[in-house]
């Protein structure tokens, strides 16, 4: 298939073009997204660009990140489609009510009589900008059962991701890593579509398995080639959604190699790494040859400061020292 | 615009109606069938039967935790109400809402918001729905005074005029959040008092007089159609039961509860259709028959109701995707 290379937030910018000129039930809300003369194009200026061709269908609103995701869950069950851009998704915890009592449950409570399709878009991750604008929390929204969390790590997964959450007929929690906004990578010509819930393996190996969605994918793939020439063979796997989880073809790939390093951004303790490998052991105990290494952030804040922002959040360098851990278990 | 005199015995019908669906809820709850408790309405129905009425069909309700009166003037059918109150599977819900989160689609029931205050941004939103989809349908959002100040209040006020969204706020100002009185939570007297931040019309209405509140909440909806936007109708009125079916009504005086009886919004309403001849002894002891024979009915069909299956509560999860 015929391929163009394009940024992640090209990519995620093209996704909602495609989607809001196939379907007129889909909306954009949040703040500064606007991107005509002057305007931000949001944040990270995914949406720039759109004001020009869709107009109203971008809504700037005032800072009230409550009612942007409420008001996002009220206009789903009245049968519109609004793709929301909460600016940093340590914003999402003044929206936590509206997610996790609302637009979860909506479709339970009611026996099915109304649900919520909607898209929570929120740029995540650390990039020096302290320690309320940097962190990632997966593991916060797949706790909560009724809401389906992407994340992906590139370009081609950002765009058919997106357009497969925006159709999708639940709310989903979209995280966008920062680091990743400027990445490149080839995207398929005409219609991409990811299903939610499918993992991808981002780097075929024999010898150790890792599990890494997000920027940690985007650095697991890095070590794994460096790896490689160093004859250790590391399969990368991206679950690519957190919810729904597919641990099918993590457990292939575990079944295969027999050891294992997960790989999360969020703090380690109480993580998607606990959940990940817990699964794991549950499930294949007899193939494990050596303890599942779990990588993750330490238990302190994301710092203003570089150098302390690097110490606390993993970088290759603890996904290589996880992975060689593994690999020489004896 | 007033209510002709057809609507106004149609008015009186739903308050006996709904007055004696949460009496009858009420005894359910006594007789140990409702799993935590219920919040009733009993001496609000002129309020949530005013506002109703002056609805269209396609109109969307945001209903409370205490207005089953309402859900039922929007066309919730008393049986499968009840039964929902009383967790059963032939409920609106099959048994997962109860009371507090009840919602019916059919008709244009959005459904309780059991988190005190997360009414504001969702009717934000589904009012937001029908100005872009140019419905010519407006949104009926209901609060208590208790609600009003959780932060979310002023945020959906402030947007719901800014973006001139066609909704009506109706505050059902009992006076009291749980056992707590307004004027210890509030900085300012009236609910009402506040619409002026928001550059929006603000009116305070006798609650426990059905026709003052039809009046108001017509006017609203007829701004809201034009396109002016929202208006905050606070209605003051008075719940003559404590919070919940748990509350031993212990915070308020006898004095204060007997001066707000003796303003029963029924009576009160029966003695303005009597000295207007609307009604008569013979049809106000017809309604009362109708009402009753109704409520039997439908606590009949609640208790006959099976329960729901436990292992049903893992369905209805995640919705069927329509990817693919």
């Amino acid at each position: 298939m015929a391929t163009r290379e394009l940024t992640y937030r090209e990519a995620l910018c093209e996704a909602l073009r495609e989607e809001l000129i196939r379907d007129e039930r889909v909306f954009l809300i949040g703040e500064d997204i606007y991107g005509g003369p002057g305007g931000y194009g949001g944040a990270f200026k995914v949406t720039k660009g759109l004001t020009e061709e869709f107009g109203d269908r971008l809504l700037d609103t005032p800072i009230m990140e409550q009612t942007i995701l409420g008001a996002s869950i009220g206009a789903a069950m009245c049968g519109l489609r609004p793709v929301a851009e909460i600016m940093y998704e340590d914003f999402l915890a003044l929206g936590m009510d509206m997610l996790v009592n609302t637009a979860a449950k909506t479709y339970f409570l009611t026996g099915g009589q109304y649900h919520v399709p909607m898209v929570v878009r929120a740029p995540c991750g650390a990039l020096g900008i302290g320690p309320q604008h940097s962190q990632v929390f997966t593991s916060w929204f797949m706790h909560v059962p009724g809401l389906y969390v992407a994340f992906p790590s590139t370009p081609a997964d950002a765009k058919g991701l997106l357009k497969t959450a925006i159709r999708d007929p639940n709310p989903v929690i979209f995280l966008e890593h920062k680091k990743l906004y400027n990445v490149k990578g080839e995207v398929p010509d005409g219609e991409v579509l990811i299903p939610l819930g499918q993992a991808r393996i981002a780097c075929p190996g024999k010898d150790v398995t890792v599990v890494a969605a997000g920027y940690m994918a985007h650095l697991a793939v890095q070590v794994a080639a460096e790896l490689a020439r160093q004859d250790l063979a590391v399969e990368v796997i991206d679950p690519r959604t957190l919810t729904p989880l597919d641990m099918e073809t993590i457990l292939a790939s575990v079944r295969k190699t027999h050891k294992v390093a997960v790989v999360a951004e969020d703090t380690r303790r109480a993580g998607p790494t606990a959940e990940i490998a817990a699964s794991i052991t549950e499930a294949c105990f007899e193939y494990l040859d050596a303890p599942i290494a779990r990588v993750g952030a330490k238990d302190s804040f994301i710092a203003h400061n570089v150098g302390m922002s690097d110490y606390v959040v993993p970088g290759a360098a603890q996904i290589e020292a996880a992975i060689r851990q593994v690999a020489d278990w004896a | 615009m007033s209510a002709d005199n057809a609507l106004k015995v149609q008015m009186y019908r739903e308050m006996v109606l709904g007055r004696l669906f949460e009496l009858r809820a009420e005894q359910l709850a006594h007789r140990g069938l409702v799993a935590g408790s219920i919040h009733l309405g009993i001496g609000e129905e002129a309020t949530q039967v005013g506002a109703c009425r002056a609805l269209a069909p396609q109109d969307y309700l945001v209903p409370t935790h205490r207005t089953h009166v309402a859900d039922l003037v929007k066309g919730a059918d008393p049986g499968r109400l009840m039964a929902e109150i009383i967790g059963r599977a032939a409920g609106y819900c099959g048994g997962r809402a109860g009371s507090s989160h009840f919602a019916d689609a059919a008709t244009r029931n959005l459904g309780v918001q059991g988190i005190i205050g997360a009414v504001f941004p969702v009717a934000t939103g589904a009012a937001l729905a029908q100005k872009r989809l140019n419905s010519g349908c407006i949104v009926l959002a209901f609060f208590g005074d208790g609600a009003s100040n959780q932060g979310t209040f002023h945020e959906a006020m402030n947007l719901s005029a800014l973006w001139k969204l066609p909704i009506v706020w109706v505050c059902d100002n009992n006076q009291y959040g749980m056992g707590t009185r307004f004027d210890k939570t509030s900085a300012v007297a009236n609910v009402a008092d506040r619409a002026c931040a928001y550059a929006m019309p603000g009116c305070i209405v006798d609650g426990n007089d059905v026709l003052a509140v039809y009046e108001a909440a017509w006017e609203a909806r007829e701004r809201a159609l034009a396109g002016y936007g929202p208006t905050l109708i606070e209605c003051k009125t008075y719940r003559h039961r404590g919070h919940s079916t748990f509350d031993k009504n212990t915070y308020r005086t006898q004095e204060e509860i007997n001066a707000w009886m003796k303003r029963d919004p029924i009576a009160l309403f029966e003695n303005v259709l009597r000295g207007d001849g609307l009604l008569t002894d013979d049809l106000v002891t017809r309604i009362a028959d109708d009402a009753g024979r109704a409520i039997d009915a439908a606590e009949a069909f609640a208790v006959q109701s099976p329960e729901p299956a436990p292992a049903a509560v893992m369905e209805k999860v995640f919705c069927p995707s329509e990817v693919k």
